[in-house]
């Protein structure tokens, strides 16, 4: 049985050890500058990079779900966007009914997040390969549809939301500062959790499915509930984000979990480096940072953008995990 | 009661014509794709968008030419040209690598192309006037009419599936087709090029999506992104009718097209007699367009390679 068509290259123990550990230093590093972002910000005064640096860190928990699955338990998954959707939908509807507060909607977010992901997951996880990109990427798909047929939340055009919600009935978070540092302390929590997740036995199952499915079957392991497991937790982490991604803008529509969303994520944890965690939050940086420049230059910037990713994937060997990696090992040994 | 019955009977009548319509076009995609899938193993995200060309080179050799049969006979061959370019260019590099490379590199693609088309001929919807021979209705059936730009299409599409059908069957590059999805290297071994055997099926894939954009410019505006939404619904047919299965994509193409056809019309009517008519058509107004993908999950349930599994050979 070809359990494992979606062959992504094992890598050793001792380098995945190491950078294991360089990835973690490596999130340090963008963690510290993050915290003491607001303090070059209040010697410029400009308030565009913190918003900015927001979307940036809301994008990067977002991809970092993805990287649990994707990076760890090589799951190609084409519908991760409409986790994001869920958690921007649960902020909109709980406030359509006089619900607002962060932590009530966080919780129903995640709780519906989970079950949709426990449902098309063990559906999903029957199938391999291109099959599991595409029944992820329909299933994305239908929560899409499901969402521009429901009128009464805006539809098609979108829900905007009266304000951001409170905490505790404090309306705390319309300070862009106290966003900033809720979006970055869930991102730190996101990321030790994931670190201690993989750590864990249930990580090194996960890892050892992915490098190998038919060895870990050999010792006694089957693979699905814990690849389904990973698949339920990236699911509510990802409608996190798409919590605090609705506060921010404070507006929600249908097209933060159309599949394009799903694929820029990809993108997104596949230029940072994939299996990493520290990666997909560089990869989130490095992408919005040039979507923001890019875009600055004309409005066909979409043209230059995928010029770069096919050019990227098609001439660098082993496509951009290979770019990434001699890049970080050209900087190892120089 | 008895008018309200064939009024009823007529409307589902109408619509399973629309659906079976719908489903050719999208068979039409769906062949090329999933011939892409069975044979070289690759995941292309992009075929969606050269329906889409299709369409646009449908309007602009339609306007150029001021015929509608002049601009199809000239789009197709733009099409296929379209379709080897990109495969000398791009999908060559791609047999060799994993799925998420070629999902990159074809999410790429599909930014590029879009842009370009936005780029070439702007946002702007254009449409493309349907022939004037047939423009009109026929009568089918009772007192029901049809119109008969529709009617071409099914017979065109069937047209089209019949010679695919001979061609994967009966001819010799049929023949190559089915040996090199069943055994790629043993195929090369034996002497025959299988490049140029993928560059042909590539450009095949491409000239049928592209048939089916220019086939359908009349009836839809042509619009920038308007492949996008088709890729999807091709990857259901081709994960309800069974990766690499010509047979396969044509069954699940017209079953997803008359499913989601009669299902947006008929879904609110059935639910009204079950729920109040406010809530009738809400709920079936959400729950329609989500009828393909239950119908995809269900029969993923029970057959997870879908409904003709193909291992390794074309059917």
């Amino acid at each position: 049985m070809n359990s494992s068509t979606t062959n992504i290259a094992p890598a050793h123990l001792a380098e995945v050890r190491v950078s294991f550990r360089t990835a973690g230093f490596a999130a340090l590093a963008m963690f510290a500058i993050l915290a003491a972002l607001p303090l070059l910000t209040l010697v410029t005064g400009d308030a565009f990079v913190l918003v900015v640096a927001t979307r940036i860190m809301i994008f990067a928990l977002a991809a970092l779900s993805l990287d649990l699955i994707l990076g760890f338990g090589a799951l190609v998954s084409f519908g991760h966007a409409a986790f994001v959707g869920i958690g921007a939908y649960a902020v909109a509807i709980l406030n359509a009914y006089g619900v607002n507060d962060l932590l009530v909607q966080s919780l129903v977010a995640v709780a519906v997040a989970a079950l949709f992901a426990l449902v098309t997951g063990a559906i999903s996880l029957r199938t391999r390969g291109v099959y599991f990109i595409m029944i992820t990427l329909a299933f994305g798909q239908m929560l899409y549809f499901l969402m521009i047929s429901l009128s009464a939340f805006g539809g098609d055009d979108g829900y905007t939301l009266p304000a951001r919600s409170t905490v505790l009935g404090m309306p705390l978070l319309e300070n862009n500062l106290v966003m900033f540092y809720t979006v970055l302390a869930v991102l730190v929590g996101a990321f030790l959790l994931a670190r201690m997740l993989i750590a864990s036995r249930f990580g090194r199952v996960l890892r050892g499915t992915r490098d190998n499915a038919v060895r870990m079957q050999a010792i006694g392991f089957s693979p699905s509930p814990y690849q389904l497991t990973a698949y339920v937790i990236a699911g509510s982490i990802a409608a996190l984000a798409g919590v605090l991604l609705a506060n921010q803008v404070e507006f929600v529509s249908p097209a933060y979990m159309s599949w394009q969303r799903s694929g820029e994520l990809i993108v997104m944890v596949v230029l940072g480096g994939m299996g990493t965690l520290a990666g997909p939050i560089a990869g989130a940086a490095a992408f919005i940072l040039l979507e923001e420049w890019l875009s600055s230059f004309s409005q066909h910037w979409k043209l230059g953008f995928g010029l770069i990713l096919l050019l990227v994937v098609l001439f660098s060997k082993g496509g951009v995990g290979g770019l990434v990696k001699r890049l970080l090992g050209g900087a190892h040994h120089g | 009661m008895r008018g309200l019955l064939s009024e009823m009977l007529n409307l589902f009548l109408l619509q399973a014509l629309n659906g079976v319509q719908f489903g050719i076009m999208l068979f039409l995609v769906a062949a090329g794709l999933t011939l892409i899938f069975g044979i070289m193993d690759l995941i292309n995200l992009s075929h969606g968008v050269l329906y889409m060309v299709g369409a646009y080179f449908a309007a602009t050799f339609v306007a150029l030419t001021g015929s509608f049969v002049l601009g199809l006979l000239l789009a197709l061959p733009a099409a296929l040209l379209l379709g080897i370019v990109l495969e000398l260019l791009v999908f060559r590099r791609l047999y060799e690598r994993d799925h998420l490379d070629q999902v990159l590199a074809t999410f790429g693609l599909i930014l590029i192309l879009n842009e370009s088309v936005k780029v070439i001929w702007g946002a702007a919807p254009l449409s493309v006037p349907v022939p004037e021979a047939l423009t009109g209705s026929v009568q089918l059936f009772g007192n029901v009419r049809y119109p008969l730009y529709r009617l071409v299409i099914i017979a065109a599409g069937l047209a089209t599936a019949a010679g695919l059908y001979v061609l994967v069957n009966f001819t010799r590059v049929g023949m190559l087709l089915r040996a090199g999805a069943s055994n790629a290297p043993m195929v090369s071994a034996l002497g025959v090029d299988i490049r140029r055997l993928f560059t042909v099926v590539f450009g095949l894939g491409a000239m049928l999506a592209g048939l089916a954009g220019a086939l359908v410019a009349p009836i839809l505006s042509v619009e920038p992104g308007m492949g996008d939404s088709v890729l999807i619904l091709t990857f259901v047919v081709i994960v309800i009718g069974g990766v690499g299965s010509v047979r396969g994509a044509f069954i699940a193409a017209i079953l997803v097209g008359v499913v989601d056809t009669v299902g947006r019309t008929f879904g609110p009517i059935l639910l009204r007699t079950m729920l109040d008519p406010s809530a009738a058509s809400q709920t079936g107004r959400a729950l329609a367009p989500m009828l393909i993908y239950i119908l995809m999950a269900a029969v993923l349930l029970f057959r997870p390679m879908g409904l003709f599994p193909v291992r390794g050979a074309v059917r």
